[in-house]
């Protein structure tokens, strides 16, 4: 457990300080999904930085690509990404991307970007596991806000129809999108519930509980015959106090004063990079 | 040819486990034989383009043979970003087969017709386009398909295609057939329409004027050599097509003779000439309110033609 909790702090530190270097990027976006990462990629995901192609693998999907910085920081602990490839963020020739390619790094299942298509891709996946009498699983991490795509839905139908349960969704609902709350622009309304009654078995967890998030994936699929869905309730730019639930920071960089703070809420003691 | 190609897949499907039939609540009773026979290999992911195409590019990557098939516009238009993010992009092997292409679904109007699919796919890096002229054809390009690691579109008329080719036709992918030879001026066209341009050149013959026929059954990567060879030697180029003049077959003939061609070629494009189709009726109804019988190509051929000689002189 301790050094979980040492993983995600070691994962914000590595957001943070990348994007700041790389000039760019969605730190909110990032940090509200650290902790499901650090669980999934250390303790439940069956994979192997030594056979990133293995047929048996579980297969994880960032449906929500534009946090792309936070998988290529938890694929760099477990030894997919060289450590220091992952400072070549934002810098030409790089490959790592504003949002995952799957061609230019190991570990990334699907490349992402375009909300809403993340989860019938790994429909796919899940469906073929099944043909073949395979037991990997797959993991699509899905935002909130992408869950106004009308194309999340024909997905998850579909799941419930054909009772993929190797197939575990997680929604990132920090409530927030790029302009303001979901609650004030297309609100989901009882998302929950929602989910159940496309035939989702759901779970309901606090998305920074490393225990329950532990305890949570430790137990899909929730029901057999079912797919599962895990609703994390998060905070939008969780650890960074100024950034945490204010809508403008989706895609903004902190400046010298403000950099020193986050630095300092982080435990970065000696922070590599701050944006001029 | 629609028949020709589920015939075709359901050949390919017994031989190969891993190749599946995706469709979107279509083919009623043309499915039946595949779904009895083959029950796993078979989904209809019900009324939803999106998930059909990114679902098969992830049955793709775990190594399945995914063929989506539904009507063409719906394939193609509705589910464009999927087959640009999901199939493209990250260059999965799956199989895009649009049924009743052009408007040969006539009277049920331009919602279900495909005028603009050419230019979308063509557009897309690594995509193959299939477009075949006939059942004999459509088979040819299904096996094809099949043998290609990679994106491929598949452009489909419905049922009742004349048949234009003999079963023991050599068919090659990415090459143009010359059908007929002439020298007078080439057409060249694609896919279900081929047959009135067949009548066309017939007509032309009787009036004098030998017409070459092109027929590009892969319209990417297209057969440059065949294009301007045809303009080198008969110097008037008239292509026909059912889908808009822009971004289809005759903007892809036009950017070759543009690039390659030293001599002065005369050229025309037929085709909506930047239209959704006009009127409800019968598809030989809907040809001549859209001025794509093999009259009006009889006329437009003999316009070039003319065209021609005083130009060259």
């Amino acid at each position: 457990m301790r050094e979980l909790e040492a993983k995600t702090r070691q994962l914000r530190q590595t957001i943070l300080q990348v994007i700041c270097r790389g000039g760019g990027g969605h730190i909110p976006a990032c940090l509200s999904i650290a902790d499901i990462l650090a669980v999934l990629y250390h303790a439940i995901l069956r994979v192997d930085a030594a056979a990133p192609e293995s047929s048996d693998r579980d297969r994880f999907i960032l449906s929500k690509g534009h946090a792309g910085v936070a998988l290529y920081a938890v694929l760099a602990q477990r030894g997919f990404i060289d450590e220091q490839q992952l400072y070549t963020y934002g810098h030409a020739g790089t490959a790592l991307g504003g949002h995952p390619d799957m061609h230019k790094l190991p570990g990334v299942e699907a490349s992402t970007g375009a909300l809403g298509h993340g989860l019938g891709f790994g429909l796919g996946m899940a469906l073929a596991g099944e043909m073949d009498n395979k037991d990997y699983r797959v993991f699509v991490l899905l935002g909130d806000g992408e869950c106004q795509e009308g194309s999340v839905w024909e997905a998850a139908m579909f799941a419930a129809q054909h009772r993929l349960d190797n197939l575990v969704a997680i929604v990132d609902y920090n409530k927030l999108q790029a302009l303001d709350r979901l609650d004030t622009i297309v609100s989901l309304g009882p998302l929950a519930d929602k989910w159940q009654a496309f035939g989702w078995e759901v779970r309901q967890v606090d998305g920074h509980d490393i225990p329950e998030l532990l305890d949570t994936f430790g137990k899909v699929p929730f029901a057999p015959g079912k797919p599962s869905l895990v609703l994390a309730h998060t905070i939008k730019g969780k650890g960074i106090s100024f950034m945490e639930n204010v809508p403008i920071w989706h895609y903004r960089l902190p400046n010298e004063a403000e950099m020193k703070i986050a630095c300092e809420e982080l435990e970065i003691n000696e922070p590599c990079g701050i944006v001029s | 040819m629609r028949n020709a190609y589920i015939t075709t897949l359901y050949e390919l499907a017994r031989d190969n486990r891993d190749i599946m039939a995706l469709v979107s609540d279509n083919g009623a009773i043309v499915y039946d034989k595949f779904r009895r026979d083959f029950p796993d290999q078979f989904i209809n992911v019900g009324i939803a383009e999106q998930n059909l195409v990114s679902l098969a590019a992830g049955l793709a990557v775990c190594g399945k043979v995914p063929f989506a098939y539904t009507i063409a516009g719906f394939l193609t238009m509705r589910a464009f970003e999927q087959v640009r993010n999901d199939v493209c992009l990250q260059k999965t092997n799956v199989k895009l087969a649009g049924i009743g292409v052009g408007f040969v679904y006539s009277d049920l109007g331009p919602t279900h017709h495909s005028t603009e699919d050419i230019a979308l796919m063509r557009a897309l890096p690594g995509m193959t386009i299939f477009s075949p002229a006939d059942p004999v054809e459509a088979r040819n390009v299904t096996r094809a398909a099949a043998r290609i690691d990679g994106p491929v579109y598949l452009r489909l008329a419905t049922s009742g295609t004349p048949v234009i080719y003999e079963d023991d036709y050599d068919f090659q992918a990415g090459r143009g057939v010359t059908l007929r030879q002439g020298d007078d001026l080439t057409i060249i066209a694609t896919g279900n329409i081929l047959h009135e341009v067949l009548r066309a050149a017939d007509d032309l013959e009787t009036a004098g004027i030998a017409a070459r026929v092109v027929n590009l059954h892969t319209l990417k990567p297209i057969d440059e050599e065949i294009i301007v060879k045809a303009a080198a030697e008969t110097r008037a180029i008239l292509t026909v097509e059912e889908h808009t003049i822009l971004g289809g077959l005759g903007s892809a003939v036009a950017e070759i003779i543009a690039e390659n061609c030293s001599e002065p070629v005369r050229f025309k494009r037929m085709g909506l000439q930047g239209v959704f189709p006009s009127g409800y009726g019968s598809y030989d109804e809907m040809k001549e309110f859209n001025q794509l019988s093999h009259s009006h190509i009889g006329s437009e051929a003999k316009e070039l033609f003319k065209s021609r000689t005083e130009f060259i002189c």
